[in-house]
């Protein structure tokens, strides 16, 4: 889809190609093809159309660059609109020694609110302070069930009344319970209910007005379509929320209610879901989300490009970066998702060393698939997993395993592949052209009897790809107390 | 979406008890009365669900006065026209507002209102702008009225959503193995929680199989679901393998001769590789002990979600061969109109849609009054 956008884009703005100025005749079809992706990304349509008024207004007489094409002059106007809206960034969560704050978690049904409530814990629990769970979804078949699982895979406390029908009392009851177990945080996890049930938007409220959080968050799902108007000022209306979550974007799904969301409740956008895992949240940051919604991440790499060709100091951080055996893993999935794109990759040439002969080893067939499975290993790490890979011990690297299907052996092989390659990136990075010379041809003898595949030799586990069997298990177990005899002895 | 509401203060707890667990022992022979919880009552604003074979003859009554028109065919009509008014409260995208009064000109205006209204319904922006032009086409410069425009709109999504047979496939003889598959949270497991009320209302034997072994408490979920159904439920350990509770449910449905087996499977992104051939695998699994199995795998979509819907009928298409779609929450105010170019570019159909979190609120998927709710057309 991209692509073609970009092409478009590229195709519309021939006749003022490197002259003169945006005007709303010369920007029209380029205006056009911008309210299209939106459209696509599934921001609202009334949200769409404010954008749009906002980007005219600030393209209006922008003199093009000569550095830059008019499609990626308005590309960077439209990009820097979506990031002010999207902002400013307000990541904190009430947290105070001494008091018991309270986080109220709300939403449409399935959102993932239950194990956003899960994530907070940790993140909390990760700043020495104590979270405490409440259930106080009395609807959902095992959802009280649901919470305390969560609550018993980080050591939190979970409190929930068993045959309970109000969730005013279950909550009550919940914050003296947590006050009692000397808690510093208390997070409720409300029902999902639909933004147009006003009984159950009542029942909220009810929660609201006795509880009084500190902090009253909306779940959403990232891959809501145009509904997220209505839903988000409806919960807006009934609660002030202080702040939005938006789940799931560890998929394709380009996010673009978030920008609805935004508009109709101007509350600060907290945390990203990326994943199943209690470590999948993420600070939002508006300009990772604005090229997300704009699926522009790559031609907006090429626009700063532009900038970047003249402004050579942070290529050369980059290069520092590498020679200093900086690269982890998650620049190696991102380097990897960048040279998917085959036509970007004679544009990104020389942005970061290496990297075009790289992509054309890469273009094999079934490339496609086999980085997106090394990806999913990739997302399922944590982030001090990627930035350290060392600390990948048999438990994580099962746990790592359990989050994508994969196997630990596949992830062990992911590894050292990883290992060999970032070295390559150094060799790469450092000095001259003969030591280039000798980094590619290694990596091409590399790849030849494995083509960028780290999980090749494994193709039998692969087509059987599955969280965990329990004999993998068994497997996994008996690993590990090998482990932990082969510690002792050395004890 | 808001043509169906139902009351609040239902609940489906005829299962709930701790005796109605044990009846669950006897699920095989209760597809007689006598032994089927659900059977014996009716709660108070539950739904009836007739008890036949004929999927079309299985329409939702309501409980209220009002009566249905006769042209109405029942309850989607009455609910929506219910509803209609409080979801207008709130969704600004009645294509009634086109008029204002009596006939109204077809210009550039009146089709960017129509084109804002079309794609408010999540059909995307392509499908939209067929429509749009079509009706420019057809009446561009002439002074329409809402039902003309209305009609054409109407007979445009229709004539794309192949108006084509939507009933559940079965297995000609021996047990039919549905799997259900799906995004997180879309609403597979309390969608099978409901589809198997319907069948066991229908008087067909089912055992579910509790595929997600992954996700907190999902196996607790769906026991009791079954154990409020009075149906069989084959379940393995929180983090056992899914392909081995597939083999084992569709084993015991061979075995025991169930009528339905459904296989619930936890939530996955269809960028998620290694997950989706997992799907593959209890694909395999299912066929190699029953012919023909699985005879439907059902793709359950969001009513909320919003295009990304097509990638995941794209995905899991690809990967579980889908035959057909449940849309789930369908009940709120979302459209759900993004099953529109689904139908059309992957000739996937909808067969079932959710109408609630209840075990009655789930309906066969009706293309005619799903394109007037679509379009808020109420009278
Ligand atoms: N891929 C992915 N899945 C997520 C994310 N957050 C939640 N989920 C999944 O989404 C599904 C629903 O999550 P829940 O936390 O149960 O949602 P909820 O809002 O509490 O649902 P209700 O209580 O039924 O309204 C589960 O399968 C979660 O594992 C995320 O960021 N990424
Ligand atoms: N209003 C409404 N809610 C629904 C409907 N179907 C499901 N839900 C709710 O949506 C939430 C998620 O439903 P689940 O059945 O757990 O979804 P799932 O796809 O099995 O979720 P995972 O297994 O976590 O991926 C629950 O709170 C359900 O009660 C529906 O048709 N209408
Ligand atoms: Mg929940
Ligand atoms: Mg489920």
């Amino acid at each position: 889809m991209f692509d073609s956008l970009s092409e478009n884009l590229q195709s519309a703005f021939k006749s003022i190609r490197g002259k003169g100025k945006l005007t709303e005749a010369n920007m029209r079809d380029g205006l056009k093809l911008v309210e299209t992706s939106l459209l696509e990304a599934d921001v609202s349509i009334s949200v769409v159309e404010q954008f749009m008024g906002r980007v005219t207004e600030a393209a209006l007489g922008k003199r093009v660059l000569l550095s830059l094409k008019p499609s990626e002059e308005l590309i960077r106007i439209v990009y820097d609109q979506l990031v002010a809206i999207l902002g400013p960034v307000d990541n904190t969560i009430p947290l105070q020694r001494g008091q018991v704050k309270t986080i109220m978690l709300c939403g449409l049904q399935g959102a993932g609110k239950t194990t956003t409530c899960g994530k907070l814990a940790q993140l909390i629990k990760e700043s020495k302070f104590k979270p405490y769970l409440i259930a106080a979804d009395l609807q959902r078949p095992a959802a009280i069930e649901q919470l305390h699982v969560l609550g018993r895979q980080l050591g939190v406390g979970v409190f929930s009344k068993e045959g309970a029908s109000d969730p005013v009392a279950v909550c009550q009851e919940g914050i003296a319970a947590a006050k009692a177990a000397g808690a510093d945080v208390v997070i409720l996890d409300t029902a999902g209910r639909l933004a147009i049930d006003e009984e159950l938007m009542g029942q909220l409220k009810s929660i609201d007005r006795s509880v009084k959080p500190d902090q009253v968050l909306l779940v959403v799902d990232g891959m809501t379509g145009q509904d997220a108007v209505n839903s988000a000022g409806a919960f807006n209306a009934a609660l002030e929320l202080d702040g939005v979550i938006m789940t799931k974007l560890d998929g394709d799904a380009r996010g673009g209610a978030l920008l609805s969301v935004k508009a109709v409740t101007q509350v600060p956008i907290k945390f990203l879901g990326t994943g199943e895992h209690l470590d999948a949240l993420e600070p939002f940051r508006p300009e990772g989300m604005a090229s997300r919604i704009l699926q522009m991440g790559d031609i907006l790499e090429v626009a700063r490009e532009a900038h970047r060709l003249v402004d050579e100091d942070e290529r050369k951080a980059m290069e520092e970066r590498m020679k200093k055996g900086q690269f982890g893993l998650t620049e190696f999935r991102d380097m990897m998702q960048k040279l998917r794109k085959p036509g970007l990759m004679q544009k990104m040439m020389g942005l970061m060393p290496g990297m075009g002969e790289m992509s054309k080893a890469l273009q094999s067939a079934d490339s496609d698939k086999e980085m997106r499975r090394i990806a999913g290993i990739i997302d399922s790490m944590t982030p001090t997993e990627r930035d350290n890979p060392k600390i990948i011990d048999n438990q994580r690297r099962m746990r790592i395993a359990a989050g994508c299907g994969a196997t630990a052996p596949m992830v062990n092989e992911l590894l050292k592949q990883f290992d060999q390659i970032a070295g390559f990136m150094k060799m790469m990075s450092s000095g001259g052209a003969r030591e280039k010379m000798a980094a590619l041809q290694q990596m091409q003898g590399m790849m030849s009897n494995n083509p960028m595949n780290p999980m090749q030799g494994m193709s039998l586990k692969q087509s059987t790809g599955k969280r965990l069997t329990p004999k993998e298990r068994e497997r996994l177990q008996k690993e590990r107390d090998k482990a932990v005899r082969k510690a002792k002895r050395k004890n | 979406m808001v043509f169906w509401r139902k009351k609040k203060d239902e609940s489906v707890s005829s299962g709930e008890d701790k005796s109605a667990a044990s009846k669950v022992a006897n699920e095989r022979s209760a597809s007689t009365a006598a032994g089927d919880p659900l059977a014996q009552q009716t709660l108070p604003g539950e739904t009836k669900i007739a008890s036949s074979h004929s999927e079309k003859d299985i329409k939702p009554e309501t409980d209220q006065a009002e009566s249905a028109t006769p042209e109405d065919g029942g309850s989607w009509f009455k609910k929506l026209r219910s509803a209609l008014h409080k979801t207008n409260q709130i969704l600004q995208t009645d294509i009634r507002d086109l008029w204002k009064s009596e006939g109204r000109l077809v210009d550039d205006d009146f089709l960017r209102e129509l084109f804002v209204i079309l794609v408010r319904t999540d059909m995307g922006q392509p499908t939209a702008t067929r429509i749009r032009d079509r009706i420019g086409r057809e009446f561009r410069g002439r002074k329409v009225t809402k039902e003309e425009v209305l009609e054409s709109a109407r007979s445009e999504i229709l004539a794309s959503m192949q108006n084509r047979s939507v009933e559940l496939q079965f297995a000609t003889s021996g047990p039919t193995v549905i799997l259900v598959v799906g995004v997180n949270g879309a609403g597979k497991t309390t969608s099978i929680a409901k589809l198997a009320y319907r069948l066991r209302k229908e008087g067909r034997t089912v055992i579910l199989g509790a595929g997600d072994t992954f996700r907190a408490a999902a196996v607790e979920q769906l026991k009791i679901w079954s154990q409020r159904i009075g149906c069989e439920i084959v379940s393995g350990e929180m983090g056992s393998d899914p392909g081995s509770v597939a083999f084992k449910a569709v084993q015991r449905a061979r075995e025991e001769n169930f009528d339905v087996c459904i296989i619930d499977t936890a939530g996955r992104l269809q960028t998620q590789v290694n997950l989706m051939q997992q799907l593959e695998k209890i694909r395999k699994i299912a066929a190699k002990q029953i012919d023909g199995a699985p005879h439907e795998v059902l793709l359950v979509l969001d009513a909320t979600a919003g295009q990304n819907a097509i990638s995941q009928a794209r995905g899991f298409s690809d990967v579980a061969g889908c035959t057909g779609i449940i849309l789930a929450k369908l009940d709120g105010s979302a459209k759900g109109g993004v099953v529109v170019p689904i139908m059309t570019e992957f000739s996937l159909p909808v067969k079932l849609v959710g109408l609630g979190e209840k075990l009655p609120d789930m309906a066969p998927f009706d293309p005619e009054a799903f394109t007037r709710a679509l379009l808020s057309f109420d009278n």
